[in-house]
C-alpha cells in the first residue's frame, strides 16, 4: 500500500523513519509465566458452535483447561481431555486404538458435534502420538457426517494465543477453493465475537464490499473460500501460520493496522476498502459516525490514562498493538512492551509508533522482568493471572491479560471499553482507602 | 485412556505445590513445560495469595528437547537457590517431563548445592494432586527430620503435638488450624509445630520432637504420620474433629495421650450446634434426605454429622478418592446405602439425580449439579473455589466449625417455621419446599413442576362462594373453616380440596372432606 492512498489519520506513522524496524528488541529466555496454546480452546469451543475440542493429554491438561475456563466448565462444554494413563504409556494398548474408543463414545454421546478437533498436547508430542494419521483414519470412518482435524496446542510448541493460530491453520487446508476467474473476496482472519464481526460486516456491507469471509466461521462446517482472489486481513496479531498457510492457497494480506482504537480500526477497515477499490469518500463517509462515537467516548477516558506508565508482560502477542493504541490515542507512556513472540512483518507498522525509549522484549526471563518492574514501578502492568495479585501485594496496580483476550475490544464501537479496562484499576486504586 | 470434562483432582506435581506453597523458605524446581504455570493462578487468585508460589519452573520447549533440557533444569535450579536462598529445596517433573527422564534427582544431586535437595517421584499417569501432596509431605519429612532427637522426659513439662496436614488450597484449612489450636490451648497441650503449613524445613527437622501428633488431614499426613509413628514412637490423634461429636471424641484423644484433663476443652460454651439442631424450629430437618460427596474425610464426617446431629437421611454418599474408599464405603453401610467411588462427575450426577436428595452436600461440581437440577446444596469440600475462601473466620473443625456447618446446610432449605405453615399445602407452587428458600434466588422452582402443579391457572386468592349459593359444593361449615386456614395458602387450599373431591366424586365439601383432602396431599 502506499501512503498516497491513505488518509490523513495513519499519514504521521507513515513519516516516521524507516530505522524504527532496526531498534533493539530484548530477547529473554528463561521461565516463562504464559498459557499453552491449549487455553485458546476456552474461546475457541465459544465461537465454532458446532465444533468440538479433544485434548490427549494428561490430567495436567484437564487441569489447566478447567482452571483457565472457570465457571464455563459447567456449563455442557464443547471441549474435553482424553487423560492418556499408564497403560496407554507402557504400551499395554495401542494409544491409536485407545483414541478410537474414546472419539467413537463421543461422537455417539454427543451427535450435534459436526467437526472434531484432536488436538494434540506435550505428552503427546513428546511420545509422538501421530494425531494426522489418527484424524485422518477417523474422518474417513466418521465423514461426512462428522470432519475430524487436528492441531498441537502443546505448550512446548505453542504459546497461548498461538493456540488459535494453529487451530486455524488446521482449518485452511479444507476450506473450499475459490475459483481463479472469480471477484475478489475479503477475508478476516482471527476469531472475533459475534457482536463485533457483525459490526465489521455491516461496515463493510456499506462500503460494497459484500463478499466477505471469517475464518473461523461460526459454523465450522460452512468455511469460506479461498484462492488468489482471496485478500485477507488479519483481526489478530497471532496468525503468523495461519497467514503463511493462507498465502500457500494464494491468498494475500492486505497490511494494516490491528483494529484496536479510533486509528487502528480505521486504518484496518481504509486498508481493506483500498484494496477493494472503494471510493475514498463513501469510506471516509461510512467510518464517519464509528469514528466520532470512538472519539467522544475515549476523550472521557483520556483523563484517566494521560501520562500513566504502563508495562506489558509476555502473554496474548497482543501486547505491541495494544501498546501502539493506548501511547498514540489516550497518552499513555511506554515502560516495556514484552511479547512472546514479536512478528516483525506483521507488527511493522505498529512498531514504527514506538518511541524510542520504549523497551520492547521478546520470550521471558520472569525473575529478571519482573526486577525490571520493580525498578521502572510502572503506574499499571499488564500481566497473566498467576502474576497479578502478588504485585498487587507489592503495590503495583495490575490487569489481567486474559480479560483483553476474552472481552470483545476491536473497532470502533469497543475502543472505550478497550480503554476503560486500563482505567477501572487505575481509578479503584484511587478510590480506595482501606 | 480416559475422557474427562472435568477432574476432581489436579496432576500430582500440583499437590506438591500446595505442600510447597503452604511452607516457607522451601523452594520448588520443576521440570516442566511452558504452561504449567497456570497452576500459580491457582494460589493466587481462588486463594488470593498475594505471593507467587515457590516454585520455578524449566519450562522447556519443543526446540530444547533431545538437547539441553537437562541444562535447562540445573541452571533453573542454580538460580532459584541463589535467588531464593531456601533452606531446602524439592525437585521434580510434572507430567511432560517425566517422559523425557533427565532425572532431576540425579541432575541436583551432581549440582552439590548449599541446601538439601529433596528429590519426588511423583508418576503423573498413575497418581493423582491429594497422592502427590501426601508423598511430597511424607518425602520432606523423612529427609529432614533430625533422627537423632531424644526427647525430654514428659515429667515437669507440658505435653507436645504436632499438628500435621494443612497445606494451600485446602478447604477451610486456615481456619480450622485457628480452632484446633484452641482446644489445645484448653487442654494444655503445646504445639511443637504445624505442618506444612506455615513450617520451615528447619521447623521439620525438630519434629521428633513432639510427644504425638494430630493428623488433621489424612488424605495429605497420613502417610508422613505412620513413619513418624515408626520412627520416633509417636502415636497419633486420627480422630478428625468436623462435628460435635467428633470434635468430642478428638478431645477426649488428644486429653488421653497428653494426660490432660478434657473438661474445659468439652464444656466450650460457644458450641451451639446441639440446642440449634435440638430447638423445635429443627424439626422439620427430621429425615430430609441428603446427597453427600466430596474427599472421604469431608464426606465421612459430613454423612456422620448428617445422621446424628441433624437427624437426615443419607441418601447417597460417596468420594473421588479411591485411596480412603474403605472408609467411604464403611460410612456408607452404616447408613444402609452402597458408596459411589468414582472421579467422573457425570456418574455423580446420575447418582444425584436417581437418589432424589432434598440437600446435596459436595464440591463445586456438585453445586453445579444441584443448581441444574434444582436442589439446595452447601459446599463441604475441595476441589476449592475462590468462595470456599471466605474472608471471615468459617473453620469446618472444632465446635465452631459445627455451628458454621449448621448454618451452612440449613439455610439454603427452607427455614422450618416457614416450611411448618406451610406443610399442609405443599404442592403449593410457591410455596413448596420444592421452592426453596425465598431468599435464594438460585432456587427459585423448575418451570416443569410449576406446569404439572397447577392445572388451573393460579389466580388471586378467590373470594369464598357464599356456602348458601345453589351450586356450591361447600357446606357453610367447611366454608367457615377454610377461613381458618392462612390467607397466602387459602386458595391452594380451596382447590386442593375441590380437585380432591372431584376425584373422589364427592357432591358436597364438608369438615371430613376438607379433612380428608388434607391428608390426602399430606406427604
Amino acid at each position: 500500500m502506499s501512503a498516497a492512498t491513505l488518509l490523513d489519520g495513519c499519514a504521521a506513522e507513515l513519516a516516521r523513519p524507516a530505522a524504527d524496524t532496526q531498534r533493539p528488541v530484548l530477547r529473554e529466555r528463561g521461565q516463562r509465566e504464559v498459557f499453552c496454546g491449549l487455553t485458546g480452546i476456552i474461546w475457541l469451543h465459544r465461537k465454532m458452535q458446532d465444533a468440538f475440542f479433544l485434548v490427549v493429554g494428561s490430567r495436567t491438561c484437564a487441569h489447566l483447561l478447567q482452571s483457565a475456563a472457570g465457571v464455563m466448565i459447567f456449563a455442557e462444554p464443547r471441549f474435553a481431555t482424553a487423560i492418556m494413563e499408564e497403560r496407554d504409556l507402557a504400551g499395554m494398548v495401542d494409544a491409536q486404538d485407545e483414541l478410537d474408543r474414546v472419539v467413537n463414545r463421543l461422537l455417539e454421546r454427543r451427535p450435534d458435534i459436526r467437526t472434531l478437533f484432536l488436538v494434540g498436547s506435550c505428552p503427546s508430542e513428546v511420545i509422538k502420538l501421530d494425531l494426522a494419521k489418527a484424524a485422518q483414519r477417523l474422518g474417513a470412518v466418521h465423514m461426512p457426517r462428522v470432519r475430524i482435524l487436528n492441531y498441537s496446542g502443546s505448550g512446548i510448541e505453542t504459546t497461548f494465543t498461538q493456540g488459535e493460530d494453529a487451530c486455524l491453520a488446521a482449518l485452511v487446508p479444507v476450506m473450499p477453493a475459490l475459483p481463479a476467474n472469480s471477484a475478489a473476496e475479503l477475508l478476516i482472519v482471527g476469531s472475533l465475537p459475534d457482536i463485533v464481526e457483525d459490526q465489521f460486516l455491516r461496515l463493510f456491507a456499506e462500503m460494497g464490499i459484500t463478499k466477505v469471509g471469517c475464518l473461523p466461521a461460526r459454523n465450522a462446517r460452512n468455511l469460506p473460500s479461498v484462492g488468489p482472489n482471496t485478500r485477507y486481513l488479519l483481526a489478530q496479531p497471532f496468525l503468523g501460520d495461519t497467514a503463511m498457510a493462507l498465502e500457500g492457497r494464494g491468498a494475500k494480506r492486505i497490511e494494516a493496522l490491528f483494529p484496536f482504537g479510533v486509528e487502528g480500526t480505521s486504518d484496518w477497515l481504509r486498508a481493506a476498502a483500498n484494496a477493494f477499490g472503494i471510493d475514498k469518500a463513501l469510506t471516509e463517509q461510512v467510518i464517519a459516525p464509528g469514528r466520532e462515537r470512538a472519539r467522544i467516548a475515549l476523550s472521557k477516558l483520556r483523563p484517566q490514562l494521560e501520562g500513566k506508565r504502563i508495562t506489558f508482560l509476555p502473554d496474548s502477542q497482543l501486547e505491541v498493538p495494544l501498546a501502539r493504541y493506548l501511547q498514540d490515542e489516550l497518552g499513555m507512556e511506554l515502560v516495556e512492551v514484552g511479547t512472546p513472540y514479536l512478528h516483525r512483518a506483521h507488527l511493522a507498522r505498529e512498531l514504527e509508533s514506538f518511541g524510542p525509549g520504549v523497551r520492547i522484549s521478546e520470550g521471558q526471563h520472569l525473575e529478571r522482568q519482573l526486577d525490571r518492574v520493580r525498578a521502572d514501578r510502572p503506574d499499571i502492568t499488564v500481566c497473566g493471572l498467576g502474576l497479578a495479585n502478588p504485585l498487587e501485594g507489592e503495590g503495583l496496580t495490575t490487569k489481567w491479560a486474559i480479560e483483553l483476550v476474552f472481552s470483545p475490544i476491536h473497532g470502533f464501537d469497543q475502543a472505550a471499553d478497550l480503554a476503560e479496562l486500563f482505567a477501572r484499576p487505575l481509578r479503584r486504586r484511587d478510590m480506595l482507602e482501606i | 485412556m480416559q475422557l474427562a470434562v472435568w477432574t476432581y483432582e489436579g496432576p500430582p506435581h500440583v499437590g506438591a505445590m500446595r505442600v510447597a506453597t503452604a511452607m516457607e523458605k522451601l523452594h520448588y524446581v520443576l521440570h516442566a513445560p511452558q504452561g504449567d504455570t497456570y497452576a500459580d493462578l491457582l494460589f493466587t487468585m481462588i486463594e488470593r495469595r498475594g505471593k507467587r508460589p515457590p516454585v520455578t519452573y524449566t519450562t522447556f520447549e519443543a526446540r530444547d528437547l533431545g538437547k539441553d533440557t537437562a541444562q535447562i533444569f540445573q541452571d533453573a535450579a542454580r538460580e532459584a537457590v541463589a535467588r531464593f536462598n531456601p533452606q531446602a529445596i524439592i525437585v521434580g517433573a510434572s507430567c511432560t517431563a517425566e517422559l523425557i527422564q533427565d532425572d532431576p534427582a540425579g541432575l541436583s544431586e551432581a549440582m552439590g548445592l548449599p541446601c538439601p535437595v529433596i528429590p519426588l517421584e511423583l508418576p503423573s499417569y498413575q497418581r493423582k494432586e491429594n497422592w502427590g501432596a501426601a508423598e511430597t509431605f511424607y518425602q520432606i519429612v523423612r529427609q529432614l527430620a533430625d533422627k537423632s532427637v531424644v526427647r525430654s522426659p514428659r515429667e515437669g513439662r507440658p505435653a507436645r503435638a504436632n499438628i500435621l496436614g494443612p497445606t494451600a488450597l485446602g478447604f477451610r484449612h486456615r481456619d480450622d488450624l485457628v480452632e484446633i489450636r484452641k482446644i489445645l490451648v484448653q487442654l494444655g497441650v503445646e504445639v511443637n509445630l504445624v505442618a506444612p503449613l506455615g513450617a520451615t524445613p528447619e521447623d521439620i527437622t525438630r519434629i521428633g520432637q513432639a510427644d504425638f501428633n494430630i493428623v488433621l488431614y489424612p488424605e495429605i499426613a497420613d502417610e508422613a504420620a505412620r513413619w513418624l509413628e515408626k520412627t520416633f514412637d509417636q502415636p497419633a490423634v486420627r480422630t478428625i474433629p468436623i462435628g460435635v461429636g467428633a470434635t468430642r471424641s478428638f478431645i477426649a484423644d488428644v486429653a488421653e495421650l497428653a494426660g490432660a484433663d478434657p473438661t474445659p476443652a468439652l464444656g466450650d460454651t460457644s458450641s451451639r450446634m446441639p440446642w440449634w439442631s435440638r430447638s423445635v424450629d429443627s424439626t422439620y430437618l427430621t429425615s430430609k434426605r441428603v446427597f453427600i460427596f466430596g474427599d472421604a474425610t469431608h464426606a465421612v464426617a459430613a454423612a456422620r454429622i448428617a445422621r446424628e446431629e441433624l437427624g437426615f437421611e443419607v441418601c447417597g454418599l460417596g468420594c473421588y478418592s479411591r485411596e480412603f474408599a474403605r472408609e467411604v464405603r464403611a460410612e456408607a453401610a452404616r447408613c444402609g446405602i452402597e458408596a459411589l467411588i468414582t472421579d467422573d462427575h457425570l456418574a455423580v450426577e446420575d447418582a444425584i439425580a436417581a437418589a432424589c436428595p432434598e440437600l446435596v452436600l459436595g464440591t463445586q461440581m456438585e453445586r453445579h449439579i444441584a443448581k441444574r437440577l434444582g436442589l439446595p446444596c452447601a459446599v463441604i469440600s475441595a476441589p476449592v473455589h475462590v468462595q470456599d475462601f471466605p474472608a471471615r473466620h468459617s473453620p469446618q473443625m472444632g465446635f465452631e466449625g459445627a455451628n458454621v456447618i449448621f448454618d451452612t446446610w440449613v439455610h439454603p432449605l427452607v427455614m422450618g417455621l416457614e416450611e411448618h405453615l406451610l406443610t399442609m399445602f405443599r404442592e403449593d407452587f410457591e410455596f413448596s419446599d420444592e421452592a426453596g428458600a425465598s431468599h435464594h434466588a438460585a432456587h427459585s422452582p423448575r418451570k416443569a413442576q410449576v406446569d404439572t402443579v397447577s392445572e388451573a391457572p393460579v389466580e388471586d386468592i378467590p373470594a369464598p362462594a357464599p356456602a348458601d349459593e345453589p351450586g356450591s359444593l361447600w357446606t357453610a361449615e367447611a366454608e367457615r373453616e377454610l377461613k381458618k386456614i392462612p390467607f397466602f395458602v387459602r386458595g391452594k387450599a380451596r382447590r386442593n380440596t375441590e380437585n380432591f373431591a372431584a376425584a373422589e366424586g364427592r357432591r358436597q365439601i364438608d369438615l371430613e372432606t376438607l379433612y380428608d383432602a388434607k391428608a390426602h396431599y399430606a406427604r
